[in-house]
């Protein structure tokens, strides 16, 4: 399609405003944490200033970043592993051997989603207290790895059924088994597709504020609970807050930004064919 | 020995049966073509041999051996599927050796045996390549290599050359017809283009919705078919039938009307044929003349099919039946003209009201119940 030059140009205009927009919280997060607190909390609020790095000092004297950090990336990888594990032949069965209940079940699942967490969270709590998982990173591995299920089966059954079902049958005759046309064919051929849905797995574990909140406490906590701890009812904090959230948030932007072409296509795939 | 016998073979998916209930012998070294229209269940049926769908009820064996409940790979067979398969992600030799990899051979025998198989279909320029740098024939002949390589006791070919172009098909009818000569082993081949199962074909098994109409050599079937439906699938352009009735009948001839006012004397057994039944008159369009002979049909062209070597002439008889004829290159009929076909009496088939054929009289001396084939294993 040729567009006028105009439209070309207010296209343009209108996709860097929405993604300055979009961006701007962050900017302005990233920059808070540079500031001072009576700096932060100023009116009208000051673009220019002079950069201080107290806050980070601060926050790492106040909590150790690095323990929540490997947390969060044993969480985040051990759900999603785990996730995966289960996953992977689950969608190989509703993609290649479905029954009548196959779409019943994809749906079924799906459904859990739309459950606001908080109506399970008593009984969740409850059961994590009894076992001893309260503040573990197995128990929030679990869970984790429970809650992405759904999104992990749906986005592999979509990319396993682009796979064509006579080359598992050629090789079923060539005498694989199962795990065979798993291991061998499957996984080769929708490796781009796997490696989408664990980019994104990881992110929403990364980013998960609500079971980590309240199923851990000192041990466990992944970055989520250290933004918290920063917020405080009495006193300045913004700054401090915000390069927490920094430091926070810099692991998984970057990491979102070196794949960012993986997790488009995973997530567009179905859309556009 | 490579043989495959099936007892009552029977496949529904659900309530819906697609088999019924099919027997059927495939002998050693022998090549068997099954052949019908789309949805008669040849795939199914070729699919049931090798095991890539559950038999429902009935007997499968290869070998003398009961095999319904052995996997694939298991059965000595290898098939060559209509798309291919080839695996996207492995090269040309990779998917030669992934069966031998998975049955845990030595890397020296897998070499060996990729290396004979690249041999007989000429592929070993290709061995590094990957499938989507393969034209259409070459990946055919890879999906056949990797066929080779198991050294199957029968080989399954489903529809192998569907997705061709017509000149490579030819082209490839050939090659198989080479392999199956220079390998001498059984060979069972699906396909709905009749062309192929007529040339290929020791043994040549029709299908209609899941029955085996007629089990027969090429020849068998083209001078003796014994239904409506086999005389009316095998040979092409199709035979022409005539709805028609029975004038008189004698020891060894009816004497069946044809439109137009003339008769016929078809030379077949028919004895317990009613006069005046109805009946069926079936003549391929390659046998009847133009200008009189035994019959003699008035007809009025109007299309005309000049392929250079032979015409194909349609005409309308007087009780607007389509006629088929096929007159020499350079004849010049045109449309509008009006034509006299002939119908020699011995190249006519009878059908009765249940469309079977009534027996011959004479047995085309190239048609005989089973091509004997020369084996040339020691």
């Amino acid at each position: 399609m040729r567009h006028a030059k105009s439209d070309r140009i207010a296209l343009s205009v209108l996709g860097w405003t929405v993604a300055l927009v979009m961006f701007f919280p962050i900017f302005w997060m990233v920059l808070t944490g540079f500031k001072t607190e009576a700096e932060a909390v100023a009116t009208p609020p000051s673009l220019i200033f002079t950069p201080t790095l107290d806050n980070y000092a601060d926050v790492q004297n106040r909590a150790d970043y690095l323990k929540f950090a490997f947390n969060s990336v044993f969480v985040s990888l051990g759900s999603t592993l785990l996730a995966l594990a289960f996953a992977i032949p689950a969608s190989y069965a509703m993609a290649f051997f479905p029954t009548w209940r196959t779409k019943n079940t994809l749906v079924w699942m799906l459904s859990t989603k739309m459950l606001p967490p908080v109506g399970v969270l008593v009984p969740i709590y409850l059961l994590f207290r009894d076992t001893g998982l309260l503040d573990t990173r197995i128990g929030l591995t679990l869970v984790y790895g429970l809650i992405n299920l759904p999104i992990v089966v749906w986005m592999l059954y979509t990319f396993f059924k682009e796979v064509p079902r006579d080359i598992l049958e050629a090789a079923r005759v060539d005498g694989a088994r199962p795990a065979d046309e798993i291991r061998h064919l499957l996984v080769p051929l929708s490796l781009p597709g796997i490696a989408s849905t664990a980019l994104l797995a990881i992110i929403l574990s990364w980013n998960e504020a609500f079971w980590s909140l309240n199923l851990t406490a000192s041990k466990a906590a992944p970055l989520t609970a250290f933004i918290a701890s920063f917020s405080s009812p009495q006193g300045l904090f913004w700054a401090k807050l915000s390069a927490a959230s920094t430091l926070a948030v810099a692991p998984i932007l970057i990491f979102g930004w070196m794949s960012q072409r993986q997790l488009v296509r995973g997530l567009t795939f179905g859309a556009v064919k | 020995m490579a043989t495959v016998v099936l007892k009552q073979v029977r496949k529904s998916f659900g309530e819906l049966e697609i088999i019924k209930g099919v027997d059927l012998e495939v002998r050693d070294h022998e090549f068997v073509v099954f052949v019908g229209p789309s949805g008669c269940g040849k795939s199914t049926l070729l699919r049931l041999i090798a095991g890539l769908e559950d038999i429902t009820s009935g007997e499968l064996s290869i070998d003398g051996r009961v095999v319904n409940d052995v996997p694939p790979a298991q059965r000595g067979i290898a098939m060559v599927f209509q798309s291919y398969a080839l695996y996207p992600h492995m090269t040309v030799a990779e998917n030669m050796a992934f069966g031998l990899k998975l049955a845990r051979e030595d890397r020296a025998t897998i070499r060996q045996k990729v290396a004979e198989a690249a041999r007989i279909l000429q592929l070993e320029p290709l061995l590094e390549r990957k499938p989507k740098e393969l034209s259409g024939g070459q990946r055919q002949r890879v999906a056949i290599g990797r066929a080779i390589v198991r050294k199957p006791k029968v080989f399954l070919f489903d529809e192998p050359l569907s997705n061709l172009d017509a000149a490579l098909r030819v082209q490839m009818r050939i090659e198989i017809a080479r392999l199956h000569h220079e390998l001498d082993a059984t060979m069972i081949y699906v396909t709905h283009d009749q062309v192929e199962a007529m040339t290929l074909a020791d043994k040549i098994v029709v299908l209609n919705a899941g029955r085996v109409e007629q089990v027969g050599s090429p020849l068998e079937l083209y001078h003796h078919p014994q239904n409506l439906f086999v005389a009316g699938f095998i040979g092409s352009p199709k035979m022409n039938f005539l709805a028609t009735r029975v004038t008189a009948v004698e020891a060894g001839r009816a004497h069946v009307a044809l439109p137009g006012g003339g008769s016929v004397a078809v030379p077949v057994r028919a004895e317990g044929l009613a006069a005046d039944a109805a009946v069926t008159l079936g003549v391929r369009p390659e046998h009847l003349v133009a200008g009189p002979a035994d019959g003699t049909v008035p007809a009025r062209v109007f299309v005309v099919e000049r392929l250079g070597g032979g015409t194909y002439v349609y005409a309308r008889t007087e009780g607007e039946a389509m006629i088929v004829v096929e007159v020499d290159g350079d004849s010049p009929v045109q449309v509008g003209d009006r034509i006299d076909i002939g119908v020699p009496a011995e190249a006519c088939h009878l059908f009765d009201a249940d469309g079977n054929a009534l027996p011959r009289n004479r047995r085309h001396p190239l048609a005989q119940p089973d091509r004997t084939h020369a084996s040339t294993a020691p």
